[in-house]
């Protein structure tokens, strides 16, 4: 019973999987898309991964992390260093590029796992943007980035016509952190979310569930972040500022902490809509804002209550929740 | 000019700079004290001090004296609104929701000022006109000598304030047990007010000071020495006032020593490893007291 359950969860997924990409691929090569919205096709994939991987911190295991552009950068860097260096065909260091850079932006979450071993709440948010800002720094610094000029000419790998990878990879990244969260580990960790006092009572390692979900956090914003290089095809320190990774945590606010659908969503919303209101550019920034405020007060008022109270809005959230 | 000069205007310039931090930590420490929250827009209300002091002076062309008066009023006022419209909702929700409002408010203060003034720097003179003085050598600007005195005063007030008067009485008896001083009769919500008035006046001062050290003015402004003295509050132990005053100047003296002697660019990352490695080595701080978490 419960197994047939799973299946049917699954070919549905797989079905709006198909859909989506055919829609989208059918468009994108069949010539539809203005080029302003062939632009917006990668960004969206690297945002939706950027926003899941978050969301695995902030929402899942209830660490607020401001330096999650920080990570981005590692990967970032990492990835086009090595394309540009190695000579290979396409099909071979691409790859590697990828998975060099998820593993080195992994490599410094596991620097940062070592004080949120120690810390949680208010500091712990402090120190992941101490730890985004020490990043932005030293690349800054180190002649091999080529410091404040930034890194340029990177090979192309992942623009739109190479969307049908960044898609799988982007698809990859979501079944992943999914699968994580339903599984055991996963349970783990928003037990620690939820009470990490009565978590460790119950022998959960708290310590090691932490840094992993760091971790695994980090590895894929290193992913997006070799995406972004080279998609782009040019990298500056000041990119991955505070304000990028405050973005991406707009994004799962937004999108409803510890919810994977949520997130995919505000991160779609969120990158189309500033570009299809261009006039209103400078406006962006403080919808952000409001947004954050709003929903924050919105989620802990008694208004919330009362609309949860109502049958009607109560499937209709309950729907959201699952996710 | 030898060594030991050049070594002594990089501590003058250490504690300037220190002191500007330490009056910005004040705010938080005290916030942090009572509302036990970070208050992530104090860094912007430094910007938005500067910015009334650029309007004052520049466009409602007051006399120096009233526009700082009306810098730091418009600070104050804006203060205790953020306090009572963004975080009073917000008093029994979890720490993540509080942090992440705060997040938006700074986001919020940036983005206005940014529609307001523009993103182009604005120009804005020193209002200190004093000339430095030179002492066996060692030359000392003006604003130097002004920050110095204005914060020493301000530090001096501030201790007298908590310390000998009754509301100062009350903030103390809050930040202790909140439950306990509202039993005793104590107005929380009052003097949470009080409290964020005050951090608010001492970040408009800092801010008035800073621009009249750096002379241009940003929406950004304020995030970086905002950030900075957070890192000093939590270097003193957050919550502590003498902590708040030792770690901005402790913090200022490394940042002016390790721009001149290390290296520039590098100076960022050695004021934040400073804050991995305290928090890493004594949480508490250097003054601060250790909290016990229950169940």
């Amino acid at each position: 019973m419960k197994n047939k359950k799973i299946d049917k969860q699954l070919i549905k997924n797989i079905a709006i999987i198909v859909v989506v990409y055919a829609v989208v691929a059918g468009l994108l090569y069949g010539g539809f898309l203005t080029r302003q919205f062939r632009s917006l096709l990668v960004p969206v994939c690297i945002n939706v991964i950027l926003a899941v991987s978050l969301n695995l911190t902030t929402g899942f295991l209830g660490e607020l992390t401001l330096g999650h552009a920080g990570f981005m950068s590692v990967g970032a860097y990492t990835g086009a260093l090595i394309t540009m260096n190695l000579n290979l065909p396409l099909v071979v260091e691409f790859p590697i590029a990828l998975i060099a850079g998820g593993l080195m932006a992994s490599l410094f979450g596991v620097i940062i796992g070592v004080p949120v071993l120690r810390l949680h709440g208010d500091y712990l948010a402090i120190v992941t943007l101490a730890f985004g800002e020490i990043i932005k720094s030293l690349i800054n610094a180190m002649s091999v980035t080529n410091g404040a000029m930034g890194l340029s000419g990177i090979e192309l790998h992942a623009n739109y016509k190479h969307f049908t990878f960044v898609f799988i990879l982007t698809i990859l990244t979501i079944f992943a952190i999914k699968n994580m969260v339903n599984s055991r580990q996963g349970r783990a960790v928003c037990s620690i979310r939820d009470n990490y006092i009565a978590a460790e009572a119950v022998g959960i390692p708290v310590s090691k569930f932490k840094v992993m979900a760091f971790v695994v956090a980090a590895f894929f914003a290193g992913i997006a972040g070799v995406i972004y290089g080279h998609n782009v095809g040019t990298l500056k320190p000041t990119t991955f500022d505070y304000n990028k990774s405050i973005e991406i945590l707009v994004i799962v606010v937004l999108g409803g902490m510890g919810s994977i659908k949520g997130s995919i969503i505000a991160a779609v919303i969120l990158t189309i809509l500033p570009e299809v209101l261009r006039g209103a550019d400078e406006f962006r920034m403080l919808l952000y804002a409001i947004v954050l405020i709003a929903m924050m007060i919105f989620n802990s008022s008694q208004l919330k209550e009362r609309i949860l109270a109502n049958d009607i809005v109560a499937k209709f959230t309950k729907v959201k929740k699952e996710a | 000019m030898g060594i030991l000069q050049n070594i002594l205007e990089q501590v003058i310039n250490g504690l300037r700079s220190g002191s500007i931090y330490a009056l910005i930590a004040l705010g938080y420490t005290m916030v942090y004290g009572i509302a036990k929250m970070i208050n992530f827009a104090h860094g912007d209300i430094i910007m938005v001090g500067a910015y009334a002091l650029y309007v004052g002076i520049t466009l409602l062309h007051l006399p120096i004296v009233a526009a700082v008066l009306f810098s730091i009023a418009v600070c104050t006022i804006l203060g205790v609104v953020i306090e009572r419209v963004a975080y009073k909702p917000l008093r029994s929700a979890p720490p993540l929701a509080v942090l992440i409002t705060a997040i938006g408010v700074s986001f919020l203060l940036q983005s206005l000022s940014l529609l307001i003034f523009g993103a182009t720097p604005i120009p804005q003179a020193s209002i200190v006109t004093f000339e430095g003085i030179k002492i066996g050598g060692v030359s000392i600007s003006g604003i130097t000598i002004v920050t110095l005195i204005v914060t020493t005063i301000c530090m001096i007030v501030l201790t007298w304030f908590i310390h000998k008067t009754k509301m100062g009485s009350a903030m103390r008896a809050v930040s202790e047990d909140k439950g306990a001083a509202e039993l005793m009769g104590i107005d929380v919500n009052k003097t949470i007010s009080l409290t964020f008035a005050i951090g608010s006046a001492l970040a408009a001062i800092a801010g008035i000071l800073y621009v009249c050290q750096y002379q241009s003015l940003r929406p950004t402004l304020g995030a970086m020495p905002g950030i900075k003295a957070f890192v000093a509050a939590v270097l003193g132990g957050i919550g502590s006032v003498p902590g708040a005053m030792l770690g901005g100047v402790i913090l200022g003296l490394i940042e002016s020593l390790s721009k001149a002697y290390i290296s520039t660019e590098l100076s960022d990352a050695i004021v934040f490893g400073i804050l991995v490695l305290v928090l890493l080595v004594k949480p508490s701080g250097l003054l601060g007291k250790i909290r016990k978490e229950k169940v």
